[in-house]
């Protein structure tokens, strides 16, 4: 299998789509794709990836590809699972479910839950771009603290999004799986070796992947992968990987730069550039990272 | 009776988004290249192509110019340019 | 072979003869007797299928859309609450053109929460693009089972099809059915060979984006394909009773109809109590008939045409309310006969699980030829009702 993967490295994920220029989700799209190889089968939740990439009658994707609904990849891709056992292509076809932060740690949840919990030989991806960005830019539960979005808006008496974002990577490893990470297409060989990884292993496995949203972070195209280094570089993104359940490796920050430097480069925090008040909290929740993972 | 129900793999290539440029496009010097594809591995359209070094370049029918290949480039041997250059 | 079996049995053996790759369901009462069911045939490895015990009826429902898409037959069961969580994935699954069987065991729907037997339920997926047949005793219940996905399963069809039973009425009745042989259904039912599917060999992309210039086709091409699918049951019936010897699957049921003045119209297991109370009623002279509705949709406007046109009385029984409106039945059939110089009544019966007696059927017959009658409701108990809010 590893060996096929190699072999087939062309696009899987092609051009024509119509994401954003400089989309961080079509970048990650990518580093997946042309990892997993031809031998896959992907379910996709609704969501910008799966609009910019399949309108009728046009495909950017190069593999078997199905998109149902909003809140349900994780159960499609049980069912195609539970069929290709049926059918003996389990130990041949790789399956990957993958969706948005909503789709992930919000609206599908759940189903998400039952997937990791009854064992599939399923890898989940949760693209983060940290709200509702097919809708326009609404507040996910993966919405950063004081991040202003259509729904979390900064205001005379709001500094924004007034929550953390939730542990989706920590719920996930709580089913004890055998694989659950983050990563970030700031570091896109890093992306692409626990692709690889997880596609290796049999059952439950869970990426969740920082990948900046131009439009939706106010932020330019051309310093989509600046701005997603920073976010691993401040500890406000932490790179980390869990094996059944227990913390086994994180990406350990060389010099710990300062929450201004990430936030400084999107438009969703330029509220908070004369708040100091304000950036003391952010940089709170990046010291809290720094101890919680031992990051430094 | 059936309508559009499927798109067969990878049609999207019909739709030329190299429109969607408005100011700058890049260029690919093809001197200092060590082929280390970085540009080609992060391009969002994958719509870089070539094999070895120096051979690299950016398929215009399809670049959006965002610019990200320039960044990554290690060996600064791709730099945004005027449309009209 | 004739056996004396419990409704949810039968319709379990009728799943399991059909041969599903891939089962996915979610208990709830009164479906839970079937799922039980399979899950043995599971567990003793009487059955070569996958069940999925899913957390909820919409991923059960979503389950089996994927697996029917990766092109494995597959199975579910549900009712009431089950069956609307899993709505959104419903109305997916019939866009998505994946003939998928599930038995919706009919159960009310809450408010005030009920666990018996109306048909609310499925009427309100009536929109879905499923096919919707009812069955009014088991026996019919396991035949449209087998011959459902054969019509469903057609590649000039490809629409998910619901075997409607009312539950407890007929999932918790006994009664004697005759189960085929797995050889005899086998030879009556092809294997799923679906004309698309999730294939390595062959990738494609399913579930578009269908913007405004190709979506009403999508509509356009599932209405055409229902009218498609009446020729298919008259079709796949006449199969059905050549190979099982038995007229169940079909549009309608004409019961002594020919001379009838009035014709009551419904749906489901009360046909049965109907029957007795029109043989009753006919020992003393009166010529009395039932229309009985097996295919809800697609709507078979010609064959009910054909089956009320000796009626001059048709009262319409819907054991279910369209609130604001009316019976979900009397107003389909009542635009059909608009023209006609018949007079059509509408009754509401038998919600939540409230009997329906012969009683209750004479007096229904004795309404519809009396007056014409809106919706309305038999039985109900004015001692229950207040014109303002009172808590007791």
């Amino acid at each position: 299998m590893p060996a096929d993967r190699e072999h087939f490295a062309e696009n899987l994920f092609v051009s024509g789509h119509t994401a954003c220029s400089g989309c961080g989700q079509s970048l990650a799209a990518r580093l997946v794709m042309n990892v997993a190889g031809p031998n896959t089968m992907v379910a996709n939740a609704t969501g910008c990836l799966e609009v910019f990439s399949t309108k009728a009658p046009e495909t950017a994707w190069g593999v078997p590809w199905i998109h149902s609904l909003f809140e349900n990849a994780s159960a499609v891709a049980s069912g195609i699972e539970a069929a290709l056992k049926h059918t003996g292509q389990i130990d041949k076809v790789r399956v990957i479910a993958q969706g948005g932060d909503g789709g992930t740690a919000d609206i599908g949840l759940q189903a998400l839950s039952g997937m990791l919990e009854r064992g599939h030989d399923i890898l989940y991806i949760c693209y983060d771009n940290e709200a509702y960005m097919n809708t326009g830019i609404q507040r996910s539960g993966l919405t950063p603290f004081d991040a202003h979005t259509t729904t979390s808006p900064a205001g005379k008496q709001s500094t924004g999004n007034p929550t953390v974002k939730k542990p989706l990577v920590e719920i996930c490893a709580a089913h004890h799986i055998p694989y659950a990470a983050t990563a970030s297409v700031g570091y896109p060989q890093d992306v692409q070796k626990k692709v690889k990884k997880a596609l290796d292993i049999r059952g439950p496995k869970f990426l969740q992947i920082h990948v900046p949203c131009p439009l939706g972070w106010r932020s330019d195209p051309a310093a989509t992968l600046e701005i997603a280094k920073l976010a691993v570089q401040t500890a406000l993104y932490p790179i980390v990987e869990y094996e059944y359940g227990k913390l086994v490796k994180v990406m350990k920050i060389a010099s710990l730069k300062p929450v201004v430097e990430y936030l400084k480069l999107q438009g969703r925090f330029k509220h908070l550039f004369k708040n100091e008040e304000e950036l003391k909290k952010v940089g709170a929740v990046a010291e809290k990272n720094c101890e919680y993972y031992g990051l430094k | 009776m059936f309508s559009i129900l499927a798109s067969k793999a990878k049609t999207s290539r019909a739709n030329k988004t190299g429109s969607w440029r408005s100011l700058k496009k890049p260029k690919y010097l093809k001197t200092n290249c060590i082929g280390c594809k970085l540009c080609k591995l992060i391009c969002p359209e994958g719509c870089i192509e070539g094999k070895e070094k120096n051979q690299y370049d950016t398929n215009l029918d399809y670049c959006k110019g965002c610019g990200l290949c320039v960044y990554i480039c290690p060996k600064k041997d791709i730099e945004m340019v005027d449309e009209d250059k | 072979m004739k056996k004396f079996l419990e409704g949810s049995w039968a319709i379990a053996e009728a799943a399991k003869l059909c041969r599903p790759g891939v089962i996915s369901a979610y208990p709830i009462t009164p479906q839970t007797h079937i799922v039980e069911h399979l899950a043995q045939f599971v567990a003793d490895g009487e059955i070569d299928a996958e069940a999925i015990n899913v957390e909820s009826e919409q991923s059960a429902a979503s389950v089996v859309l994927g697996s029917q898409n990766a092109g494995v037959r597959s199975f579910s069961a549900t009712s009431s609450q089950g069956l609307f969580l899993m709505a959104e994935v419903l109305f997916n699954i019939a866009g998505m053109r994946l003939p998928i069987m599930l038995v919706c065991a009919n159960r009310a729907i809450s408010a005030p929460i009920n666990i018996w037997n109306d048909q609310q339920d499925s009427i309100s997926l009536r929109d879905s693009g499923w096919i919707q047949l009812y069955a009014e005793n088991n026996q019919e219940a396991v035949d449209l089972m087998i011959a459902g996905y054969k019509i469903a399963e057609d590649s000039k069809i490809m629409l998910p099809i619901m075997v409607c039973i009312d539950g407890f009425i007929l999932t918790h009745g006994m009664e004697t059915t005759d189960m085929p042989s797995q050889e005899e259904v086998d030879k009556f039912l092809p294997k799923y060979n679906p004309p698309f599917k999730l294939d390595v060999n062959n990738p494609m992309s399913f579930g578009l984006l269908g913007d405004p210039s190709v979506y009403t086709e999508a509509r356009f091409s599932v209405q055409k394909t229902f009218d498609d699918v009446i020729p298919m049951i008259n079709k796949v019936g006449k199969e059905f009773q050549s190979a099982f010897k038995r007229d169940s699957v079909r549009l309608v049921e004409e019961y002594k109809t020919d001379d009838a003045e009035v014709v009551l119209v419904t749906m489901g297991s009360l046909c049965g109590t109907i029957k007795d109370a029109i043989d009753a009623q006919r020992a003393n002279g009166k010529k009395v008939g039932l229309l009985k509705v097996v295919a809800y949709r697609p709507f078979p406007k010609a064959a009910i045409a054909q089956g009320l046109k000796s009626a001059k009385f048709v009262g319409i029984i819907d054991k279910n309310i369209s609130l604001g409106s009316d019976g979900a039945l009397y107003t389909e059939v009542k635009s059909l006969l608009n023209d006609s110089n018949k007079q059509i009544s509408g009754f509401i019966a038998g919600l939540g699980g409230r009997d329906i007696t012969i009683t209750t059927i004479n007096n229904i017959i004795d309404l519809t030829e009396k007056e014409e009658n809106h919706c309305k409701f038999v039985d109900v108990k004015k001692e229950l009702l207040w014109e303002e809010f009172h808590a007791s």
